[in-house]
């Protein structure tokens, strides 16, 4: 990363002011109010499954980003989006629990296993830690499709939408299946969670523990010897990043009602990345950003047909030889441009 | 005066080469002592050993009558051994004050969880970083570059940033990785006199590195010669400048290296 993408993130820290309030008010606007009124008018209620999926991505990129920031690059977050779609998935149909329950179980099963698998791999640096990462996903893959719980190749289907939550009578969420529209539900559901993983996000990034990040990301050696216990705060991170990854793998099960072992693929893991490559990996919302691009852009590409892969991989190529610190450093240049 | 910090029959192993052999002294209490040696002595290699960079093959280091020697760096610096490094060891992206804050992680009474709900301890930490943060640069007289990117700074103030980013975190005893090599004579005088500043206004008991000989005569109260993973020899500048073994040592060069 160059100096300038940097020196942004310190830019950042100076508290939420008006703009940003504006900023995150029109956001929600937005997210919550104009686009379900714009799908609604124009009948394009697929865009509901579309931007459902590009929320979710996004929730998932948000972890790897996570591990960008502490100076690891992790290709590796398909696996805890299929260990977090499996709990969920096993969880519901076996053991008859309610998804929203499973859904936070899944998210800290998910974050267990990084724990484990952390330990020992976290060590490596770099392109050492890449590969590893890579491996990761093929292995998940692998195993659900060896494990008698998984189902092998057949994977689990036809799991139930998710049912009602009420407490003392009060439906707080109601039953998905008994929806006449089970797809905005998914959105919204989609959308707060989305909305949650990026607030906490931010506010990690600008709390103590996102100054312990960068930190490490700069110079692990200065960041022990000023008595950063590393090895612990690798590891916490990585169980936050597959926390989000397993969260986002459980709700794409829950909407999809079935997991199979190639759910997600290590192509999957390497997008993930690239969304946080696109949005930047300066900028909390890089992510966001980057999925939303990265996912409409190959859509829109389809009508090119045989030539759909080479314009896109072209295409991110040039991006990252243009903006070699993602789309949110034009935008954010401008901002400051003017400001001076 | 009691030991603060003591070597214990240090050794260390590189495979059949010996870096350090059977290195054993003692540093005082608000002491400063140079460990000095030709290129290849094993200074380095020693400096890591106290810092638990690397573990030692046989021997101990203790600090306050503690074993320090072959545990994690992170451990050491809890315990108040801190060392710098050379100037390319910084957070590149950082400006001055904020590597200055980062690095009070020791003195923060917060939880990680407390400082992202924003407790009363962890905003009470935050207040407390900055301030401490500005006294520190202010004191190491870095006041006019505090939000400069480290980045940008060149070589004299790095060094500073080196000695506030150690002392930010409250050592005992803050170890020097060589602060004045490559420095020309002025900027080497400063350097003298912000680390005796440091032991003297702060307490903190140095032992550092060096290379640069007239600096380390003028600033050490005793110094320590290595040569080929030996100890050669132990005593007040004056006492070295003396010694056969070092002249022999620095082979002939005894006018300019030895600053006689």
């Amino acid at each position: 990363m160059s100096v300038a993408g940097e020196s942004r993130s310190t830019g950042m820290r100076h508290g939420i002011n008006r703009r940003t309030l504006v900023g995150v008010a029109v956001f929600l606007l937005a997210v919550f109010v104009v686009i379900p009124l714009l799908i609604a008018a124009s009948g394009r209620t697929d865009f509901y499954y579309t931007l459902t999926s590009v929320a979710l991505l996004s929730i998932a990129s948000a972890g790897v980003w996570l591990m960008f920031y502490i100076g690891r690059i992790n290709i590796g977050q398909g696996a805890f989006a299929l260990i977090g779609a499996y709990v969920s998935a096993i969880l519901v149909t076996k053991a008859g629990m309610s998804f929203w329950l499973s859904l936070p179980i899944a998210g800290v099963f998910a974050a267990g296993v990084a724990v484990l698998i952390g330990l020992p791999i976290l060590r490596l640096k770099g392109v050492y830690f890449a590969m590893i990462s890579l491996v990761l996903t093929q292995v998940v893959t692998l195993a659900a499709l060896a494990l008698p719980i998984t189902n092998g190749a057949k994977g689990i289907t036809s799991i139930p939408l998710p049912g009602e939550v009420s407490i003392l009578g009060l439906t707080l969420i109601p039953d998905f299946a008994t929806m006449e529209n089970s797809r905005l539900a998914f959105y919204y559901t989609a959308c707060v969670l989305m909305v949650l993983t990026f607030a906490a996000m931010y506010r990690l990034v600008n709390s103590r523990l996102g100054h312990i990040c960068r930190s490490m990301q700069q110079n692990e050696e200065l960041a022990s010897s000023i008595g950063i216990n590393i090895a612990y705060i690798r590891v916490i991170v990585f169980a936050i990043s597959s926390f989000l990854g397993g969260i986002g793998g459980a709700m794409f099960g829950a909407i999809a009602q079935s997991v199979y072992p190639s759910s997600f693929q290590v192509a999957d893991s390497i997008n993930f990345m690239l969304n946080c490559f696109l949005g930047g990996l300066g900028y909390v919302f890089g992510p966001m950003l980057g999925t939303l691009v990265l996912y409409f852009g190959w859509d829109l590409l389809f009508e090119s047909g045989k030539y759909q892969l080479l314009i896109y991989a072209s295409l991110l190529i040039f991006l990252m030889l243009v903006l070699p610190n993602g789309l949110l450093s034009i935008r954010l240049d401008r901002l400051r441009r003017t400001h001076r | 005066m009691s030991a603060l910090l003591e070597f214990r029959g240090v050794t260390k192993r590189f495979g059949g080469l010996t870096a350090n052999h059977n290195i054993t002294f003692d540093v005082a209490e608000n002491e400063i002592v140079s460990v000095i040696g030709p290129n290849g002595a094993g200074k380095s290699t020693l400096f890591k050993m106290i810092s638990s960079f690397l573990p030692t093959t046989s021997g101990e280091i203790r600090f306050q009558g503690e074993r320090i020697s072959n545990l994690k760096p992170h451990t050491v610096a809890r315990k108040g051994v801190v060392r710098t490094f050379q100037e390319t060891t910084i957070f590149k992206s950082m400006t001055v004050r904020e590597s200055v804050i980062v690095a009070q992680h020791l003195r923060a009474t917060a939880s990680l969880a407390g400082y992202f709900w924003g407790s009363k301890a962890a905003r009470a930490d935050v207040q407390a970083f900055g301030e401490y943060a500005d006294e520190l640069i202010d004191f190491l007289g870095l006041s006019n570059i505090r939000n400069e990117l480290a980045s940008n700074l060149p070589q004299g103030h790095l060094r500073a940033l080196g000695v506030a980013i150690g002392l930010a975190t409250d050592p005992k005893i803050l170890l020097l990785d060589e602060p004045f090599a490559g420095m020309n004579h002025d900027e080497t005088m400063s350097m003298v006199h912000l680390v005796r500043k440091v032991r003297d206004d702060r307490r903190v008991t140095i032992l550092l590195v060096e290379h640069d000989m007239s600096a380390v005569m003028s600033i050490s109260d005793r110094i320590v010669v290595l040569n080929f993973g030996e100890m050669i020899a132990e005593g007040t500048p004056a006492e070295i400048q003396a010694n056969e073994r070092v002249i022999e040592a620095y082979l002939g060069s005894e006018d300019d290296a030895i600053g006689v």
